[in-house]
């Protein structure tokens, strides 16, 4: 049995002849600390299927199945980093605040706020724990979010595109943050991007989508050596090879007539 | 400022404006400075403050969980939307003379102006700052597994309150516009009655007199507020952009 099994999940928005499938029978499985990115064209439905797995969205059809128990709102065992730094952190905290905001529930008292210390300087931010957000860059920011995921110890670690509004530098210096972290604790990470670089650079495994309603289009297996290097890494003509590949893959999705309801996806 | 108050001090001195109209200011403040040592001026303070403070409190226990209750429910809302803009218009003044049919002409009355007057802003402040919350922040606290409570008092309120912040300012001024009102049109004790007497009376100075209070007092509680909000808010950037320019 897998760590996280994705079973025919479909979604539909709205009803009678308003409705629109989002995604359409996905199935596909995560196995412990394996790293899988989902990729696909604009609009293919990637947000939807994480909110879905992230237990905060209720899907029309399938079952998403965390260590062998269906998900019907969001687990204990799941944090979520949301693209969307700025407004995912409460601007009224402090770094270790936010970071501490979801261990309230956990119950820890004391404990809580040196663990929300700890997980801030994991992400390199040991100096600026009393900083609010907004006196942050974007970078710091989405840090602090990792952190407060970090902090929550999940075993799966979810991303919508956590880093697709900070610039080159600073995102790939979180790329590596994220895969140094899941090096140390063993989180299993299910990332959604629209980066196709990003995806084999830091995946074991890109669940490639087709365009909405989205299915599975292909699994792209990643055997690039460990550890990764955003130098080294992105030298190799493997990952050349499978950039291409998954580039190629994508462009013809975006460029395929729009599916008709009843048309198979392969 | 002061180039102003000279001005008017030798046109009213010249009579080019008669000082039964308008009094040189150096009267004026000779008649305030004198009006501070008695026991009236300062009572009537008391009744026009006890007006706003106690009408500014309930509305505020009014308006705000009302508030957020309509704000959290989309078929609330729509339900009272309709009475709310219709009631929201009506100038408390109109309702004066039904006022004074039910409650007479004391404190009762006033309070009621001044309640009415104020709810609206707080309430409708209320419920939009309850219905911006962000919808990600919410997804981040649902993540987390907050449950509806817990989302509501950690997440939907401290993000309401530069909105109730902004309601509690407007209705503090209205409040006192209310009480003043409610004393000059009804006679209940205040300094509203009392600038009435005075000018019935012929005390032009006095009547003056009692109206810098009036704005002095505004002003105060104005202040009192702003600076409030700046340290409650200070994560919020309309404060941050203030701080910044300073």
């Amino acid at each position: 049995m897998s760590l996280l099994e994705v079973h025919e999940l479909s979604k539909v928005y709205g009803e009678g002849a308003a409705a629109t499938p989002a995604i359409s029978e996905l199935t596909f499985a995560v196995e412990e600390r394996e790293f899988v990115c989902v990729i696909g064209p604009s609009g293919c439905g990637k947000t939807t299927l994480l909110r879905c797995v992230a237990g905060l969205l209720a899907p029309t059809a399938g079952s998403v199945v965390l260590r062998g128990k269906r998900v019907a709102r969001p687990p204990d065992e799941m944090a979520l980093v949301f693209q969307e730094y700025n407004r995912s952190l409460f601007p009224w905290m402090t770094a270790r605040q936010n970071v501490a905001f979801p261990l309230r529930r956990k119950r820890l008292g004391k404990q809580g706020a040196a663990r929300a210390e700890t997980a801030l300087d994991e992400v390199g931010l040991g100096r600026f724990v009393d900083h609010y957000p907004w006196q942050l860059s974007g970078g710091m920011q989405q840090r602090v979010a990792i952190a407060r995921a970090l902090a929550y110890q999940p075993s799966v670690l979810l991303m919508d595109e956590p880093f697709a509004s900070v610039d080159a530098q600073t995102r790939a210096d979180l790329e590596d943050l994220i895969l140094q972290l899941r090096q140390r604790f063993g989180v299993t990470v299910v990332f959604v991007t629209h980066d196709i670089d990003e995806a084999v650079y830091l995946g074991d495994r890109i669940v490639v989508l087709t365009r909405a309603p989205g299915r599975i289009r292909e699994t792209v297996l990643v055997g690039l050596p460990e550890p990764r290097d955003q130098i080294e890494t992105k030298a190799l003509a493997e990952f050349t090879r499978l950039r291409t590949h998954v580039n190629r893959v994508i462009k013809q999705e975006a460029a395929r007539q729009p599916a008709s309801p009843d048309a198979q996806g392969s | 400022m002061l180039a102003a108050l000279s001005v008017l001090e030798s046109v009213t001195r010249t009579e080019l404006i008669s000082s039964r109209h308008f009094p040189p200011p150096t009267k004026i403040f000779s008649t305030l400075a004198r009006e501070l040592g008695s026991a009236t001026l300062w009572s009537d303070l008391a009744n026009t403050l006890g007006g706003w403070a106690l009408g500014l409190a309930l509305a505020f226990a009014i308006a705000v969980p009302l508030g957020i209750v309509v704000g959290s429910s989309a078929l609330l809302h729509r339900l009272l939307a309709l009475p709310i803009e219709f009631l929201r218009p009506i100038p408390s003044v109109a309702l004066v003379p039904l006022v004074v049919l039910v409650y007479g002409t004391g404190f009762q009355s006033k309070l009621f102006l001044v309640v009415f007057a104020c709810l609206w802003p707080l309430l409708i402040q209320t419920i939009y700052g309850v219905q911006d919350t962000d919808p990600v922040a919410m997804d981040t606290a649902r993540s987390f597994g907050l449950g509806r409570t817990e989302r509501l008092v950690l997440v939907t309120l401290p993000g309401a309150v530069p909105y109730i912040a902004t309601g509690l300012r407007i209705s503090s001024s209205v409040a006192l516009m209310l009480a003043v009102t409610a004393e000059l049109v009804i006679g209940s004790a205040g300094l509203g009655r009392s600038i009435n007497l005075a000018g019935e009376g012929g005390a032009v100075e006095l009547m003056y007199a009692l109206i810098v209070v009036i704005g002095v007092t505004g002003w105060a509680l104005n202040s009192v507020f702003a600076r409030i909000e700046r340290r409650v808010l200070h994560w919020h950037v309309s404060v941050r952009r203030l701080e910044h320019a300073r």
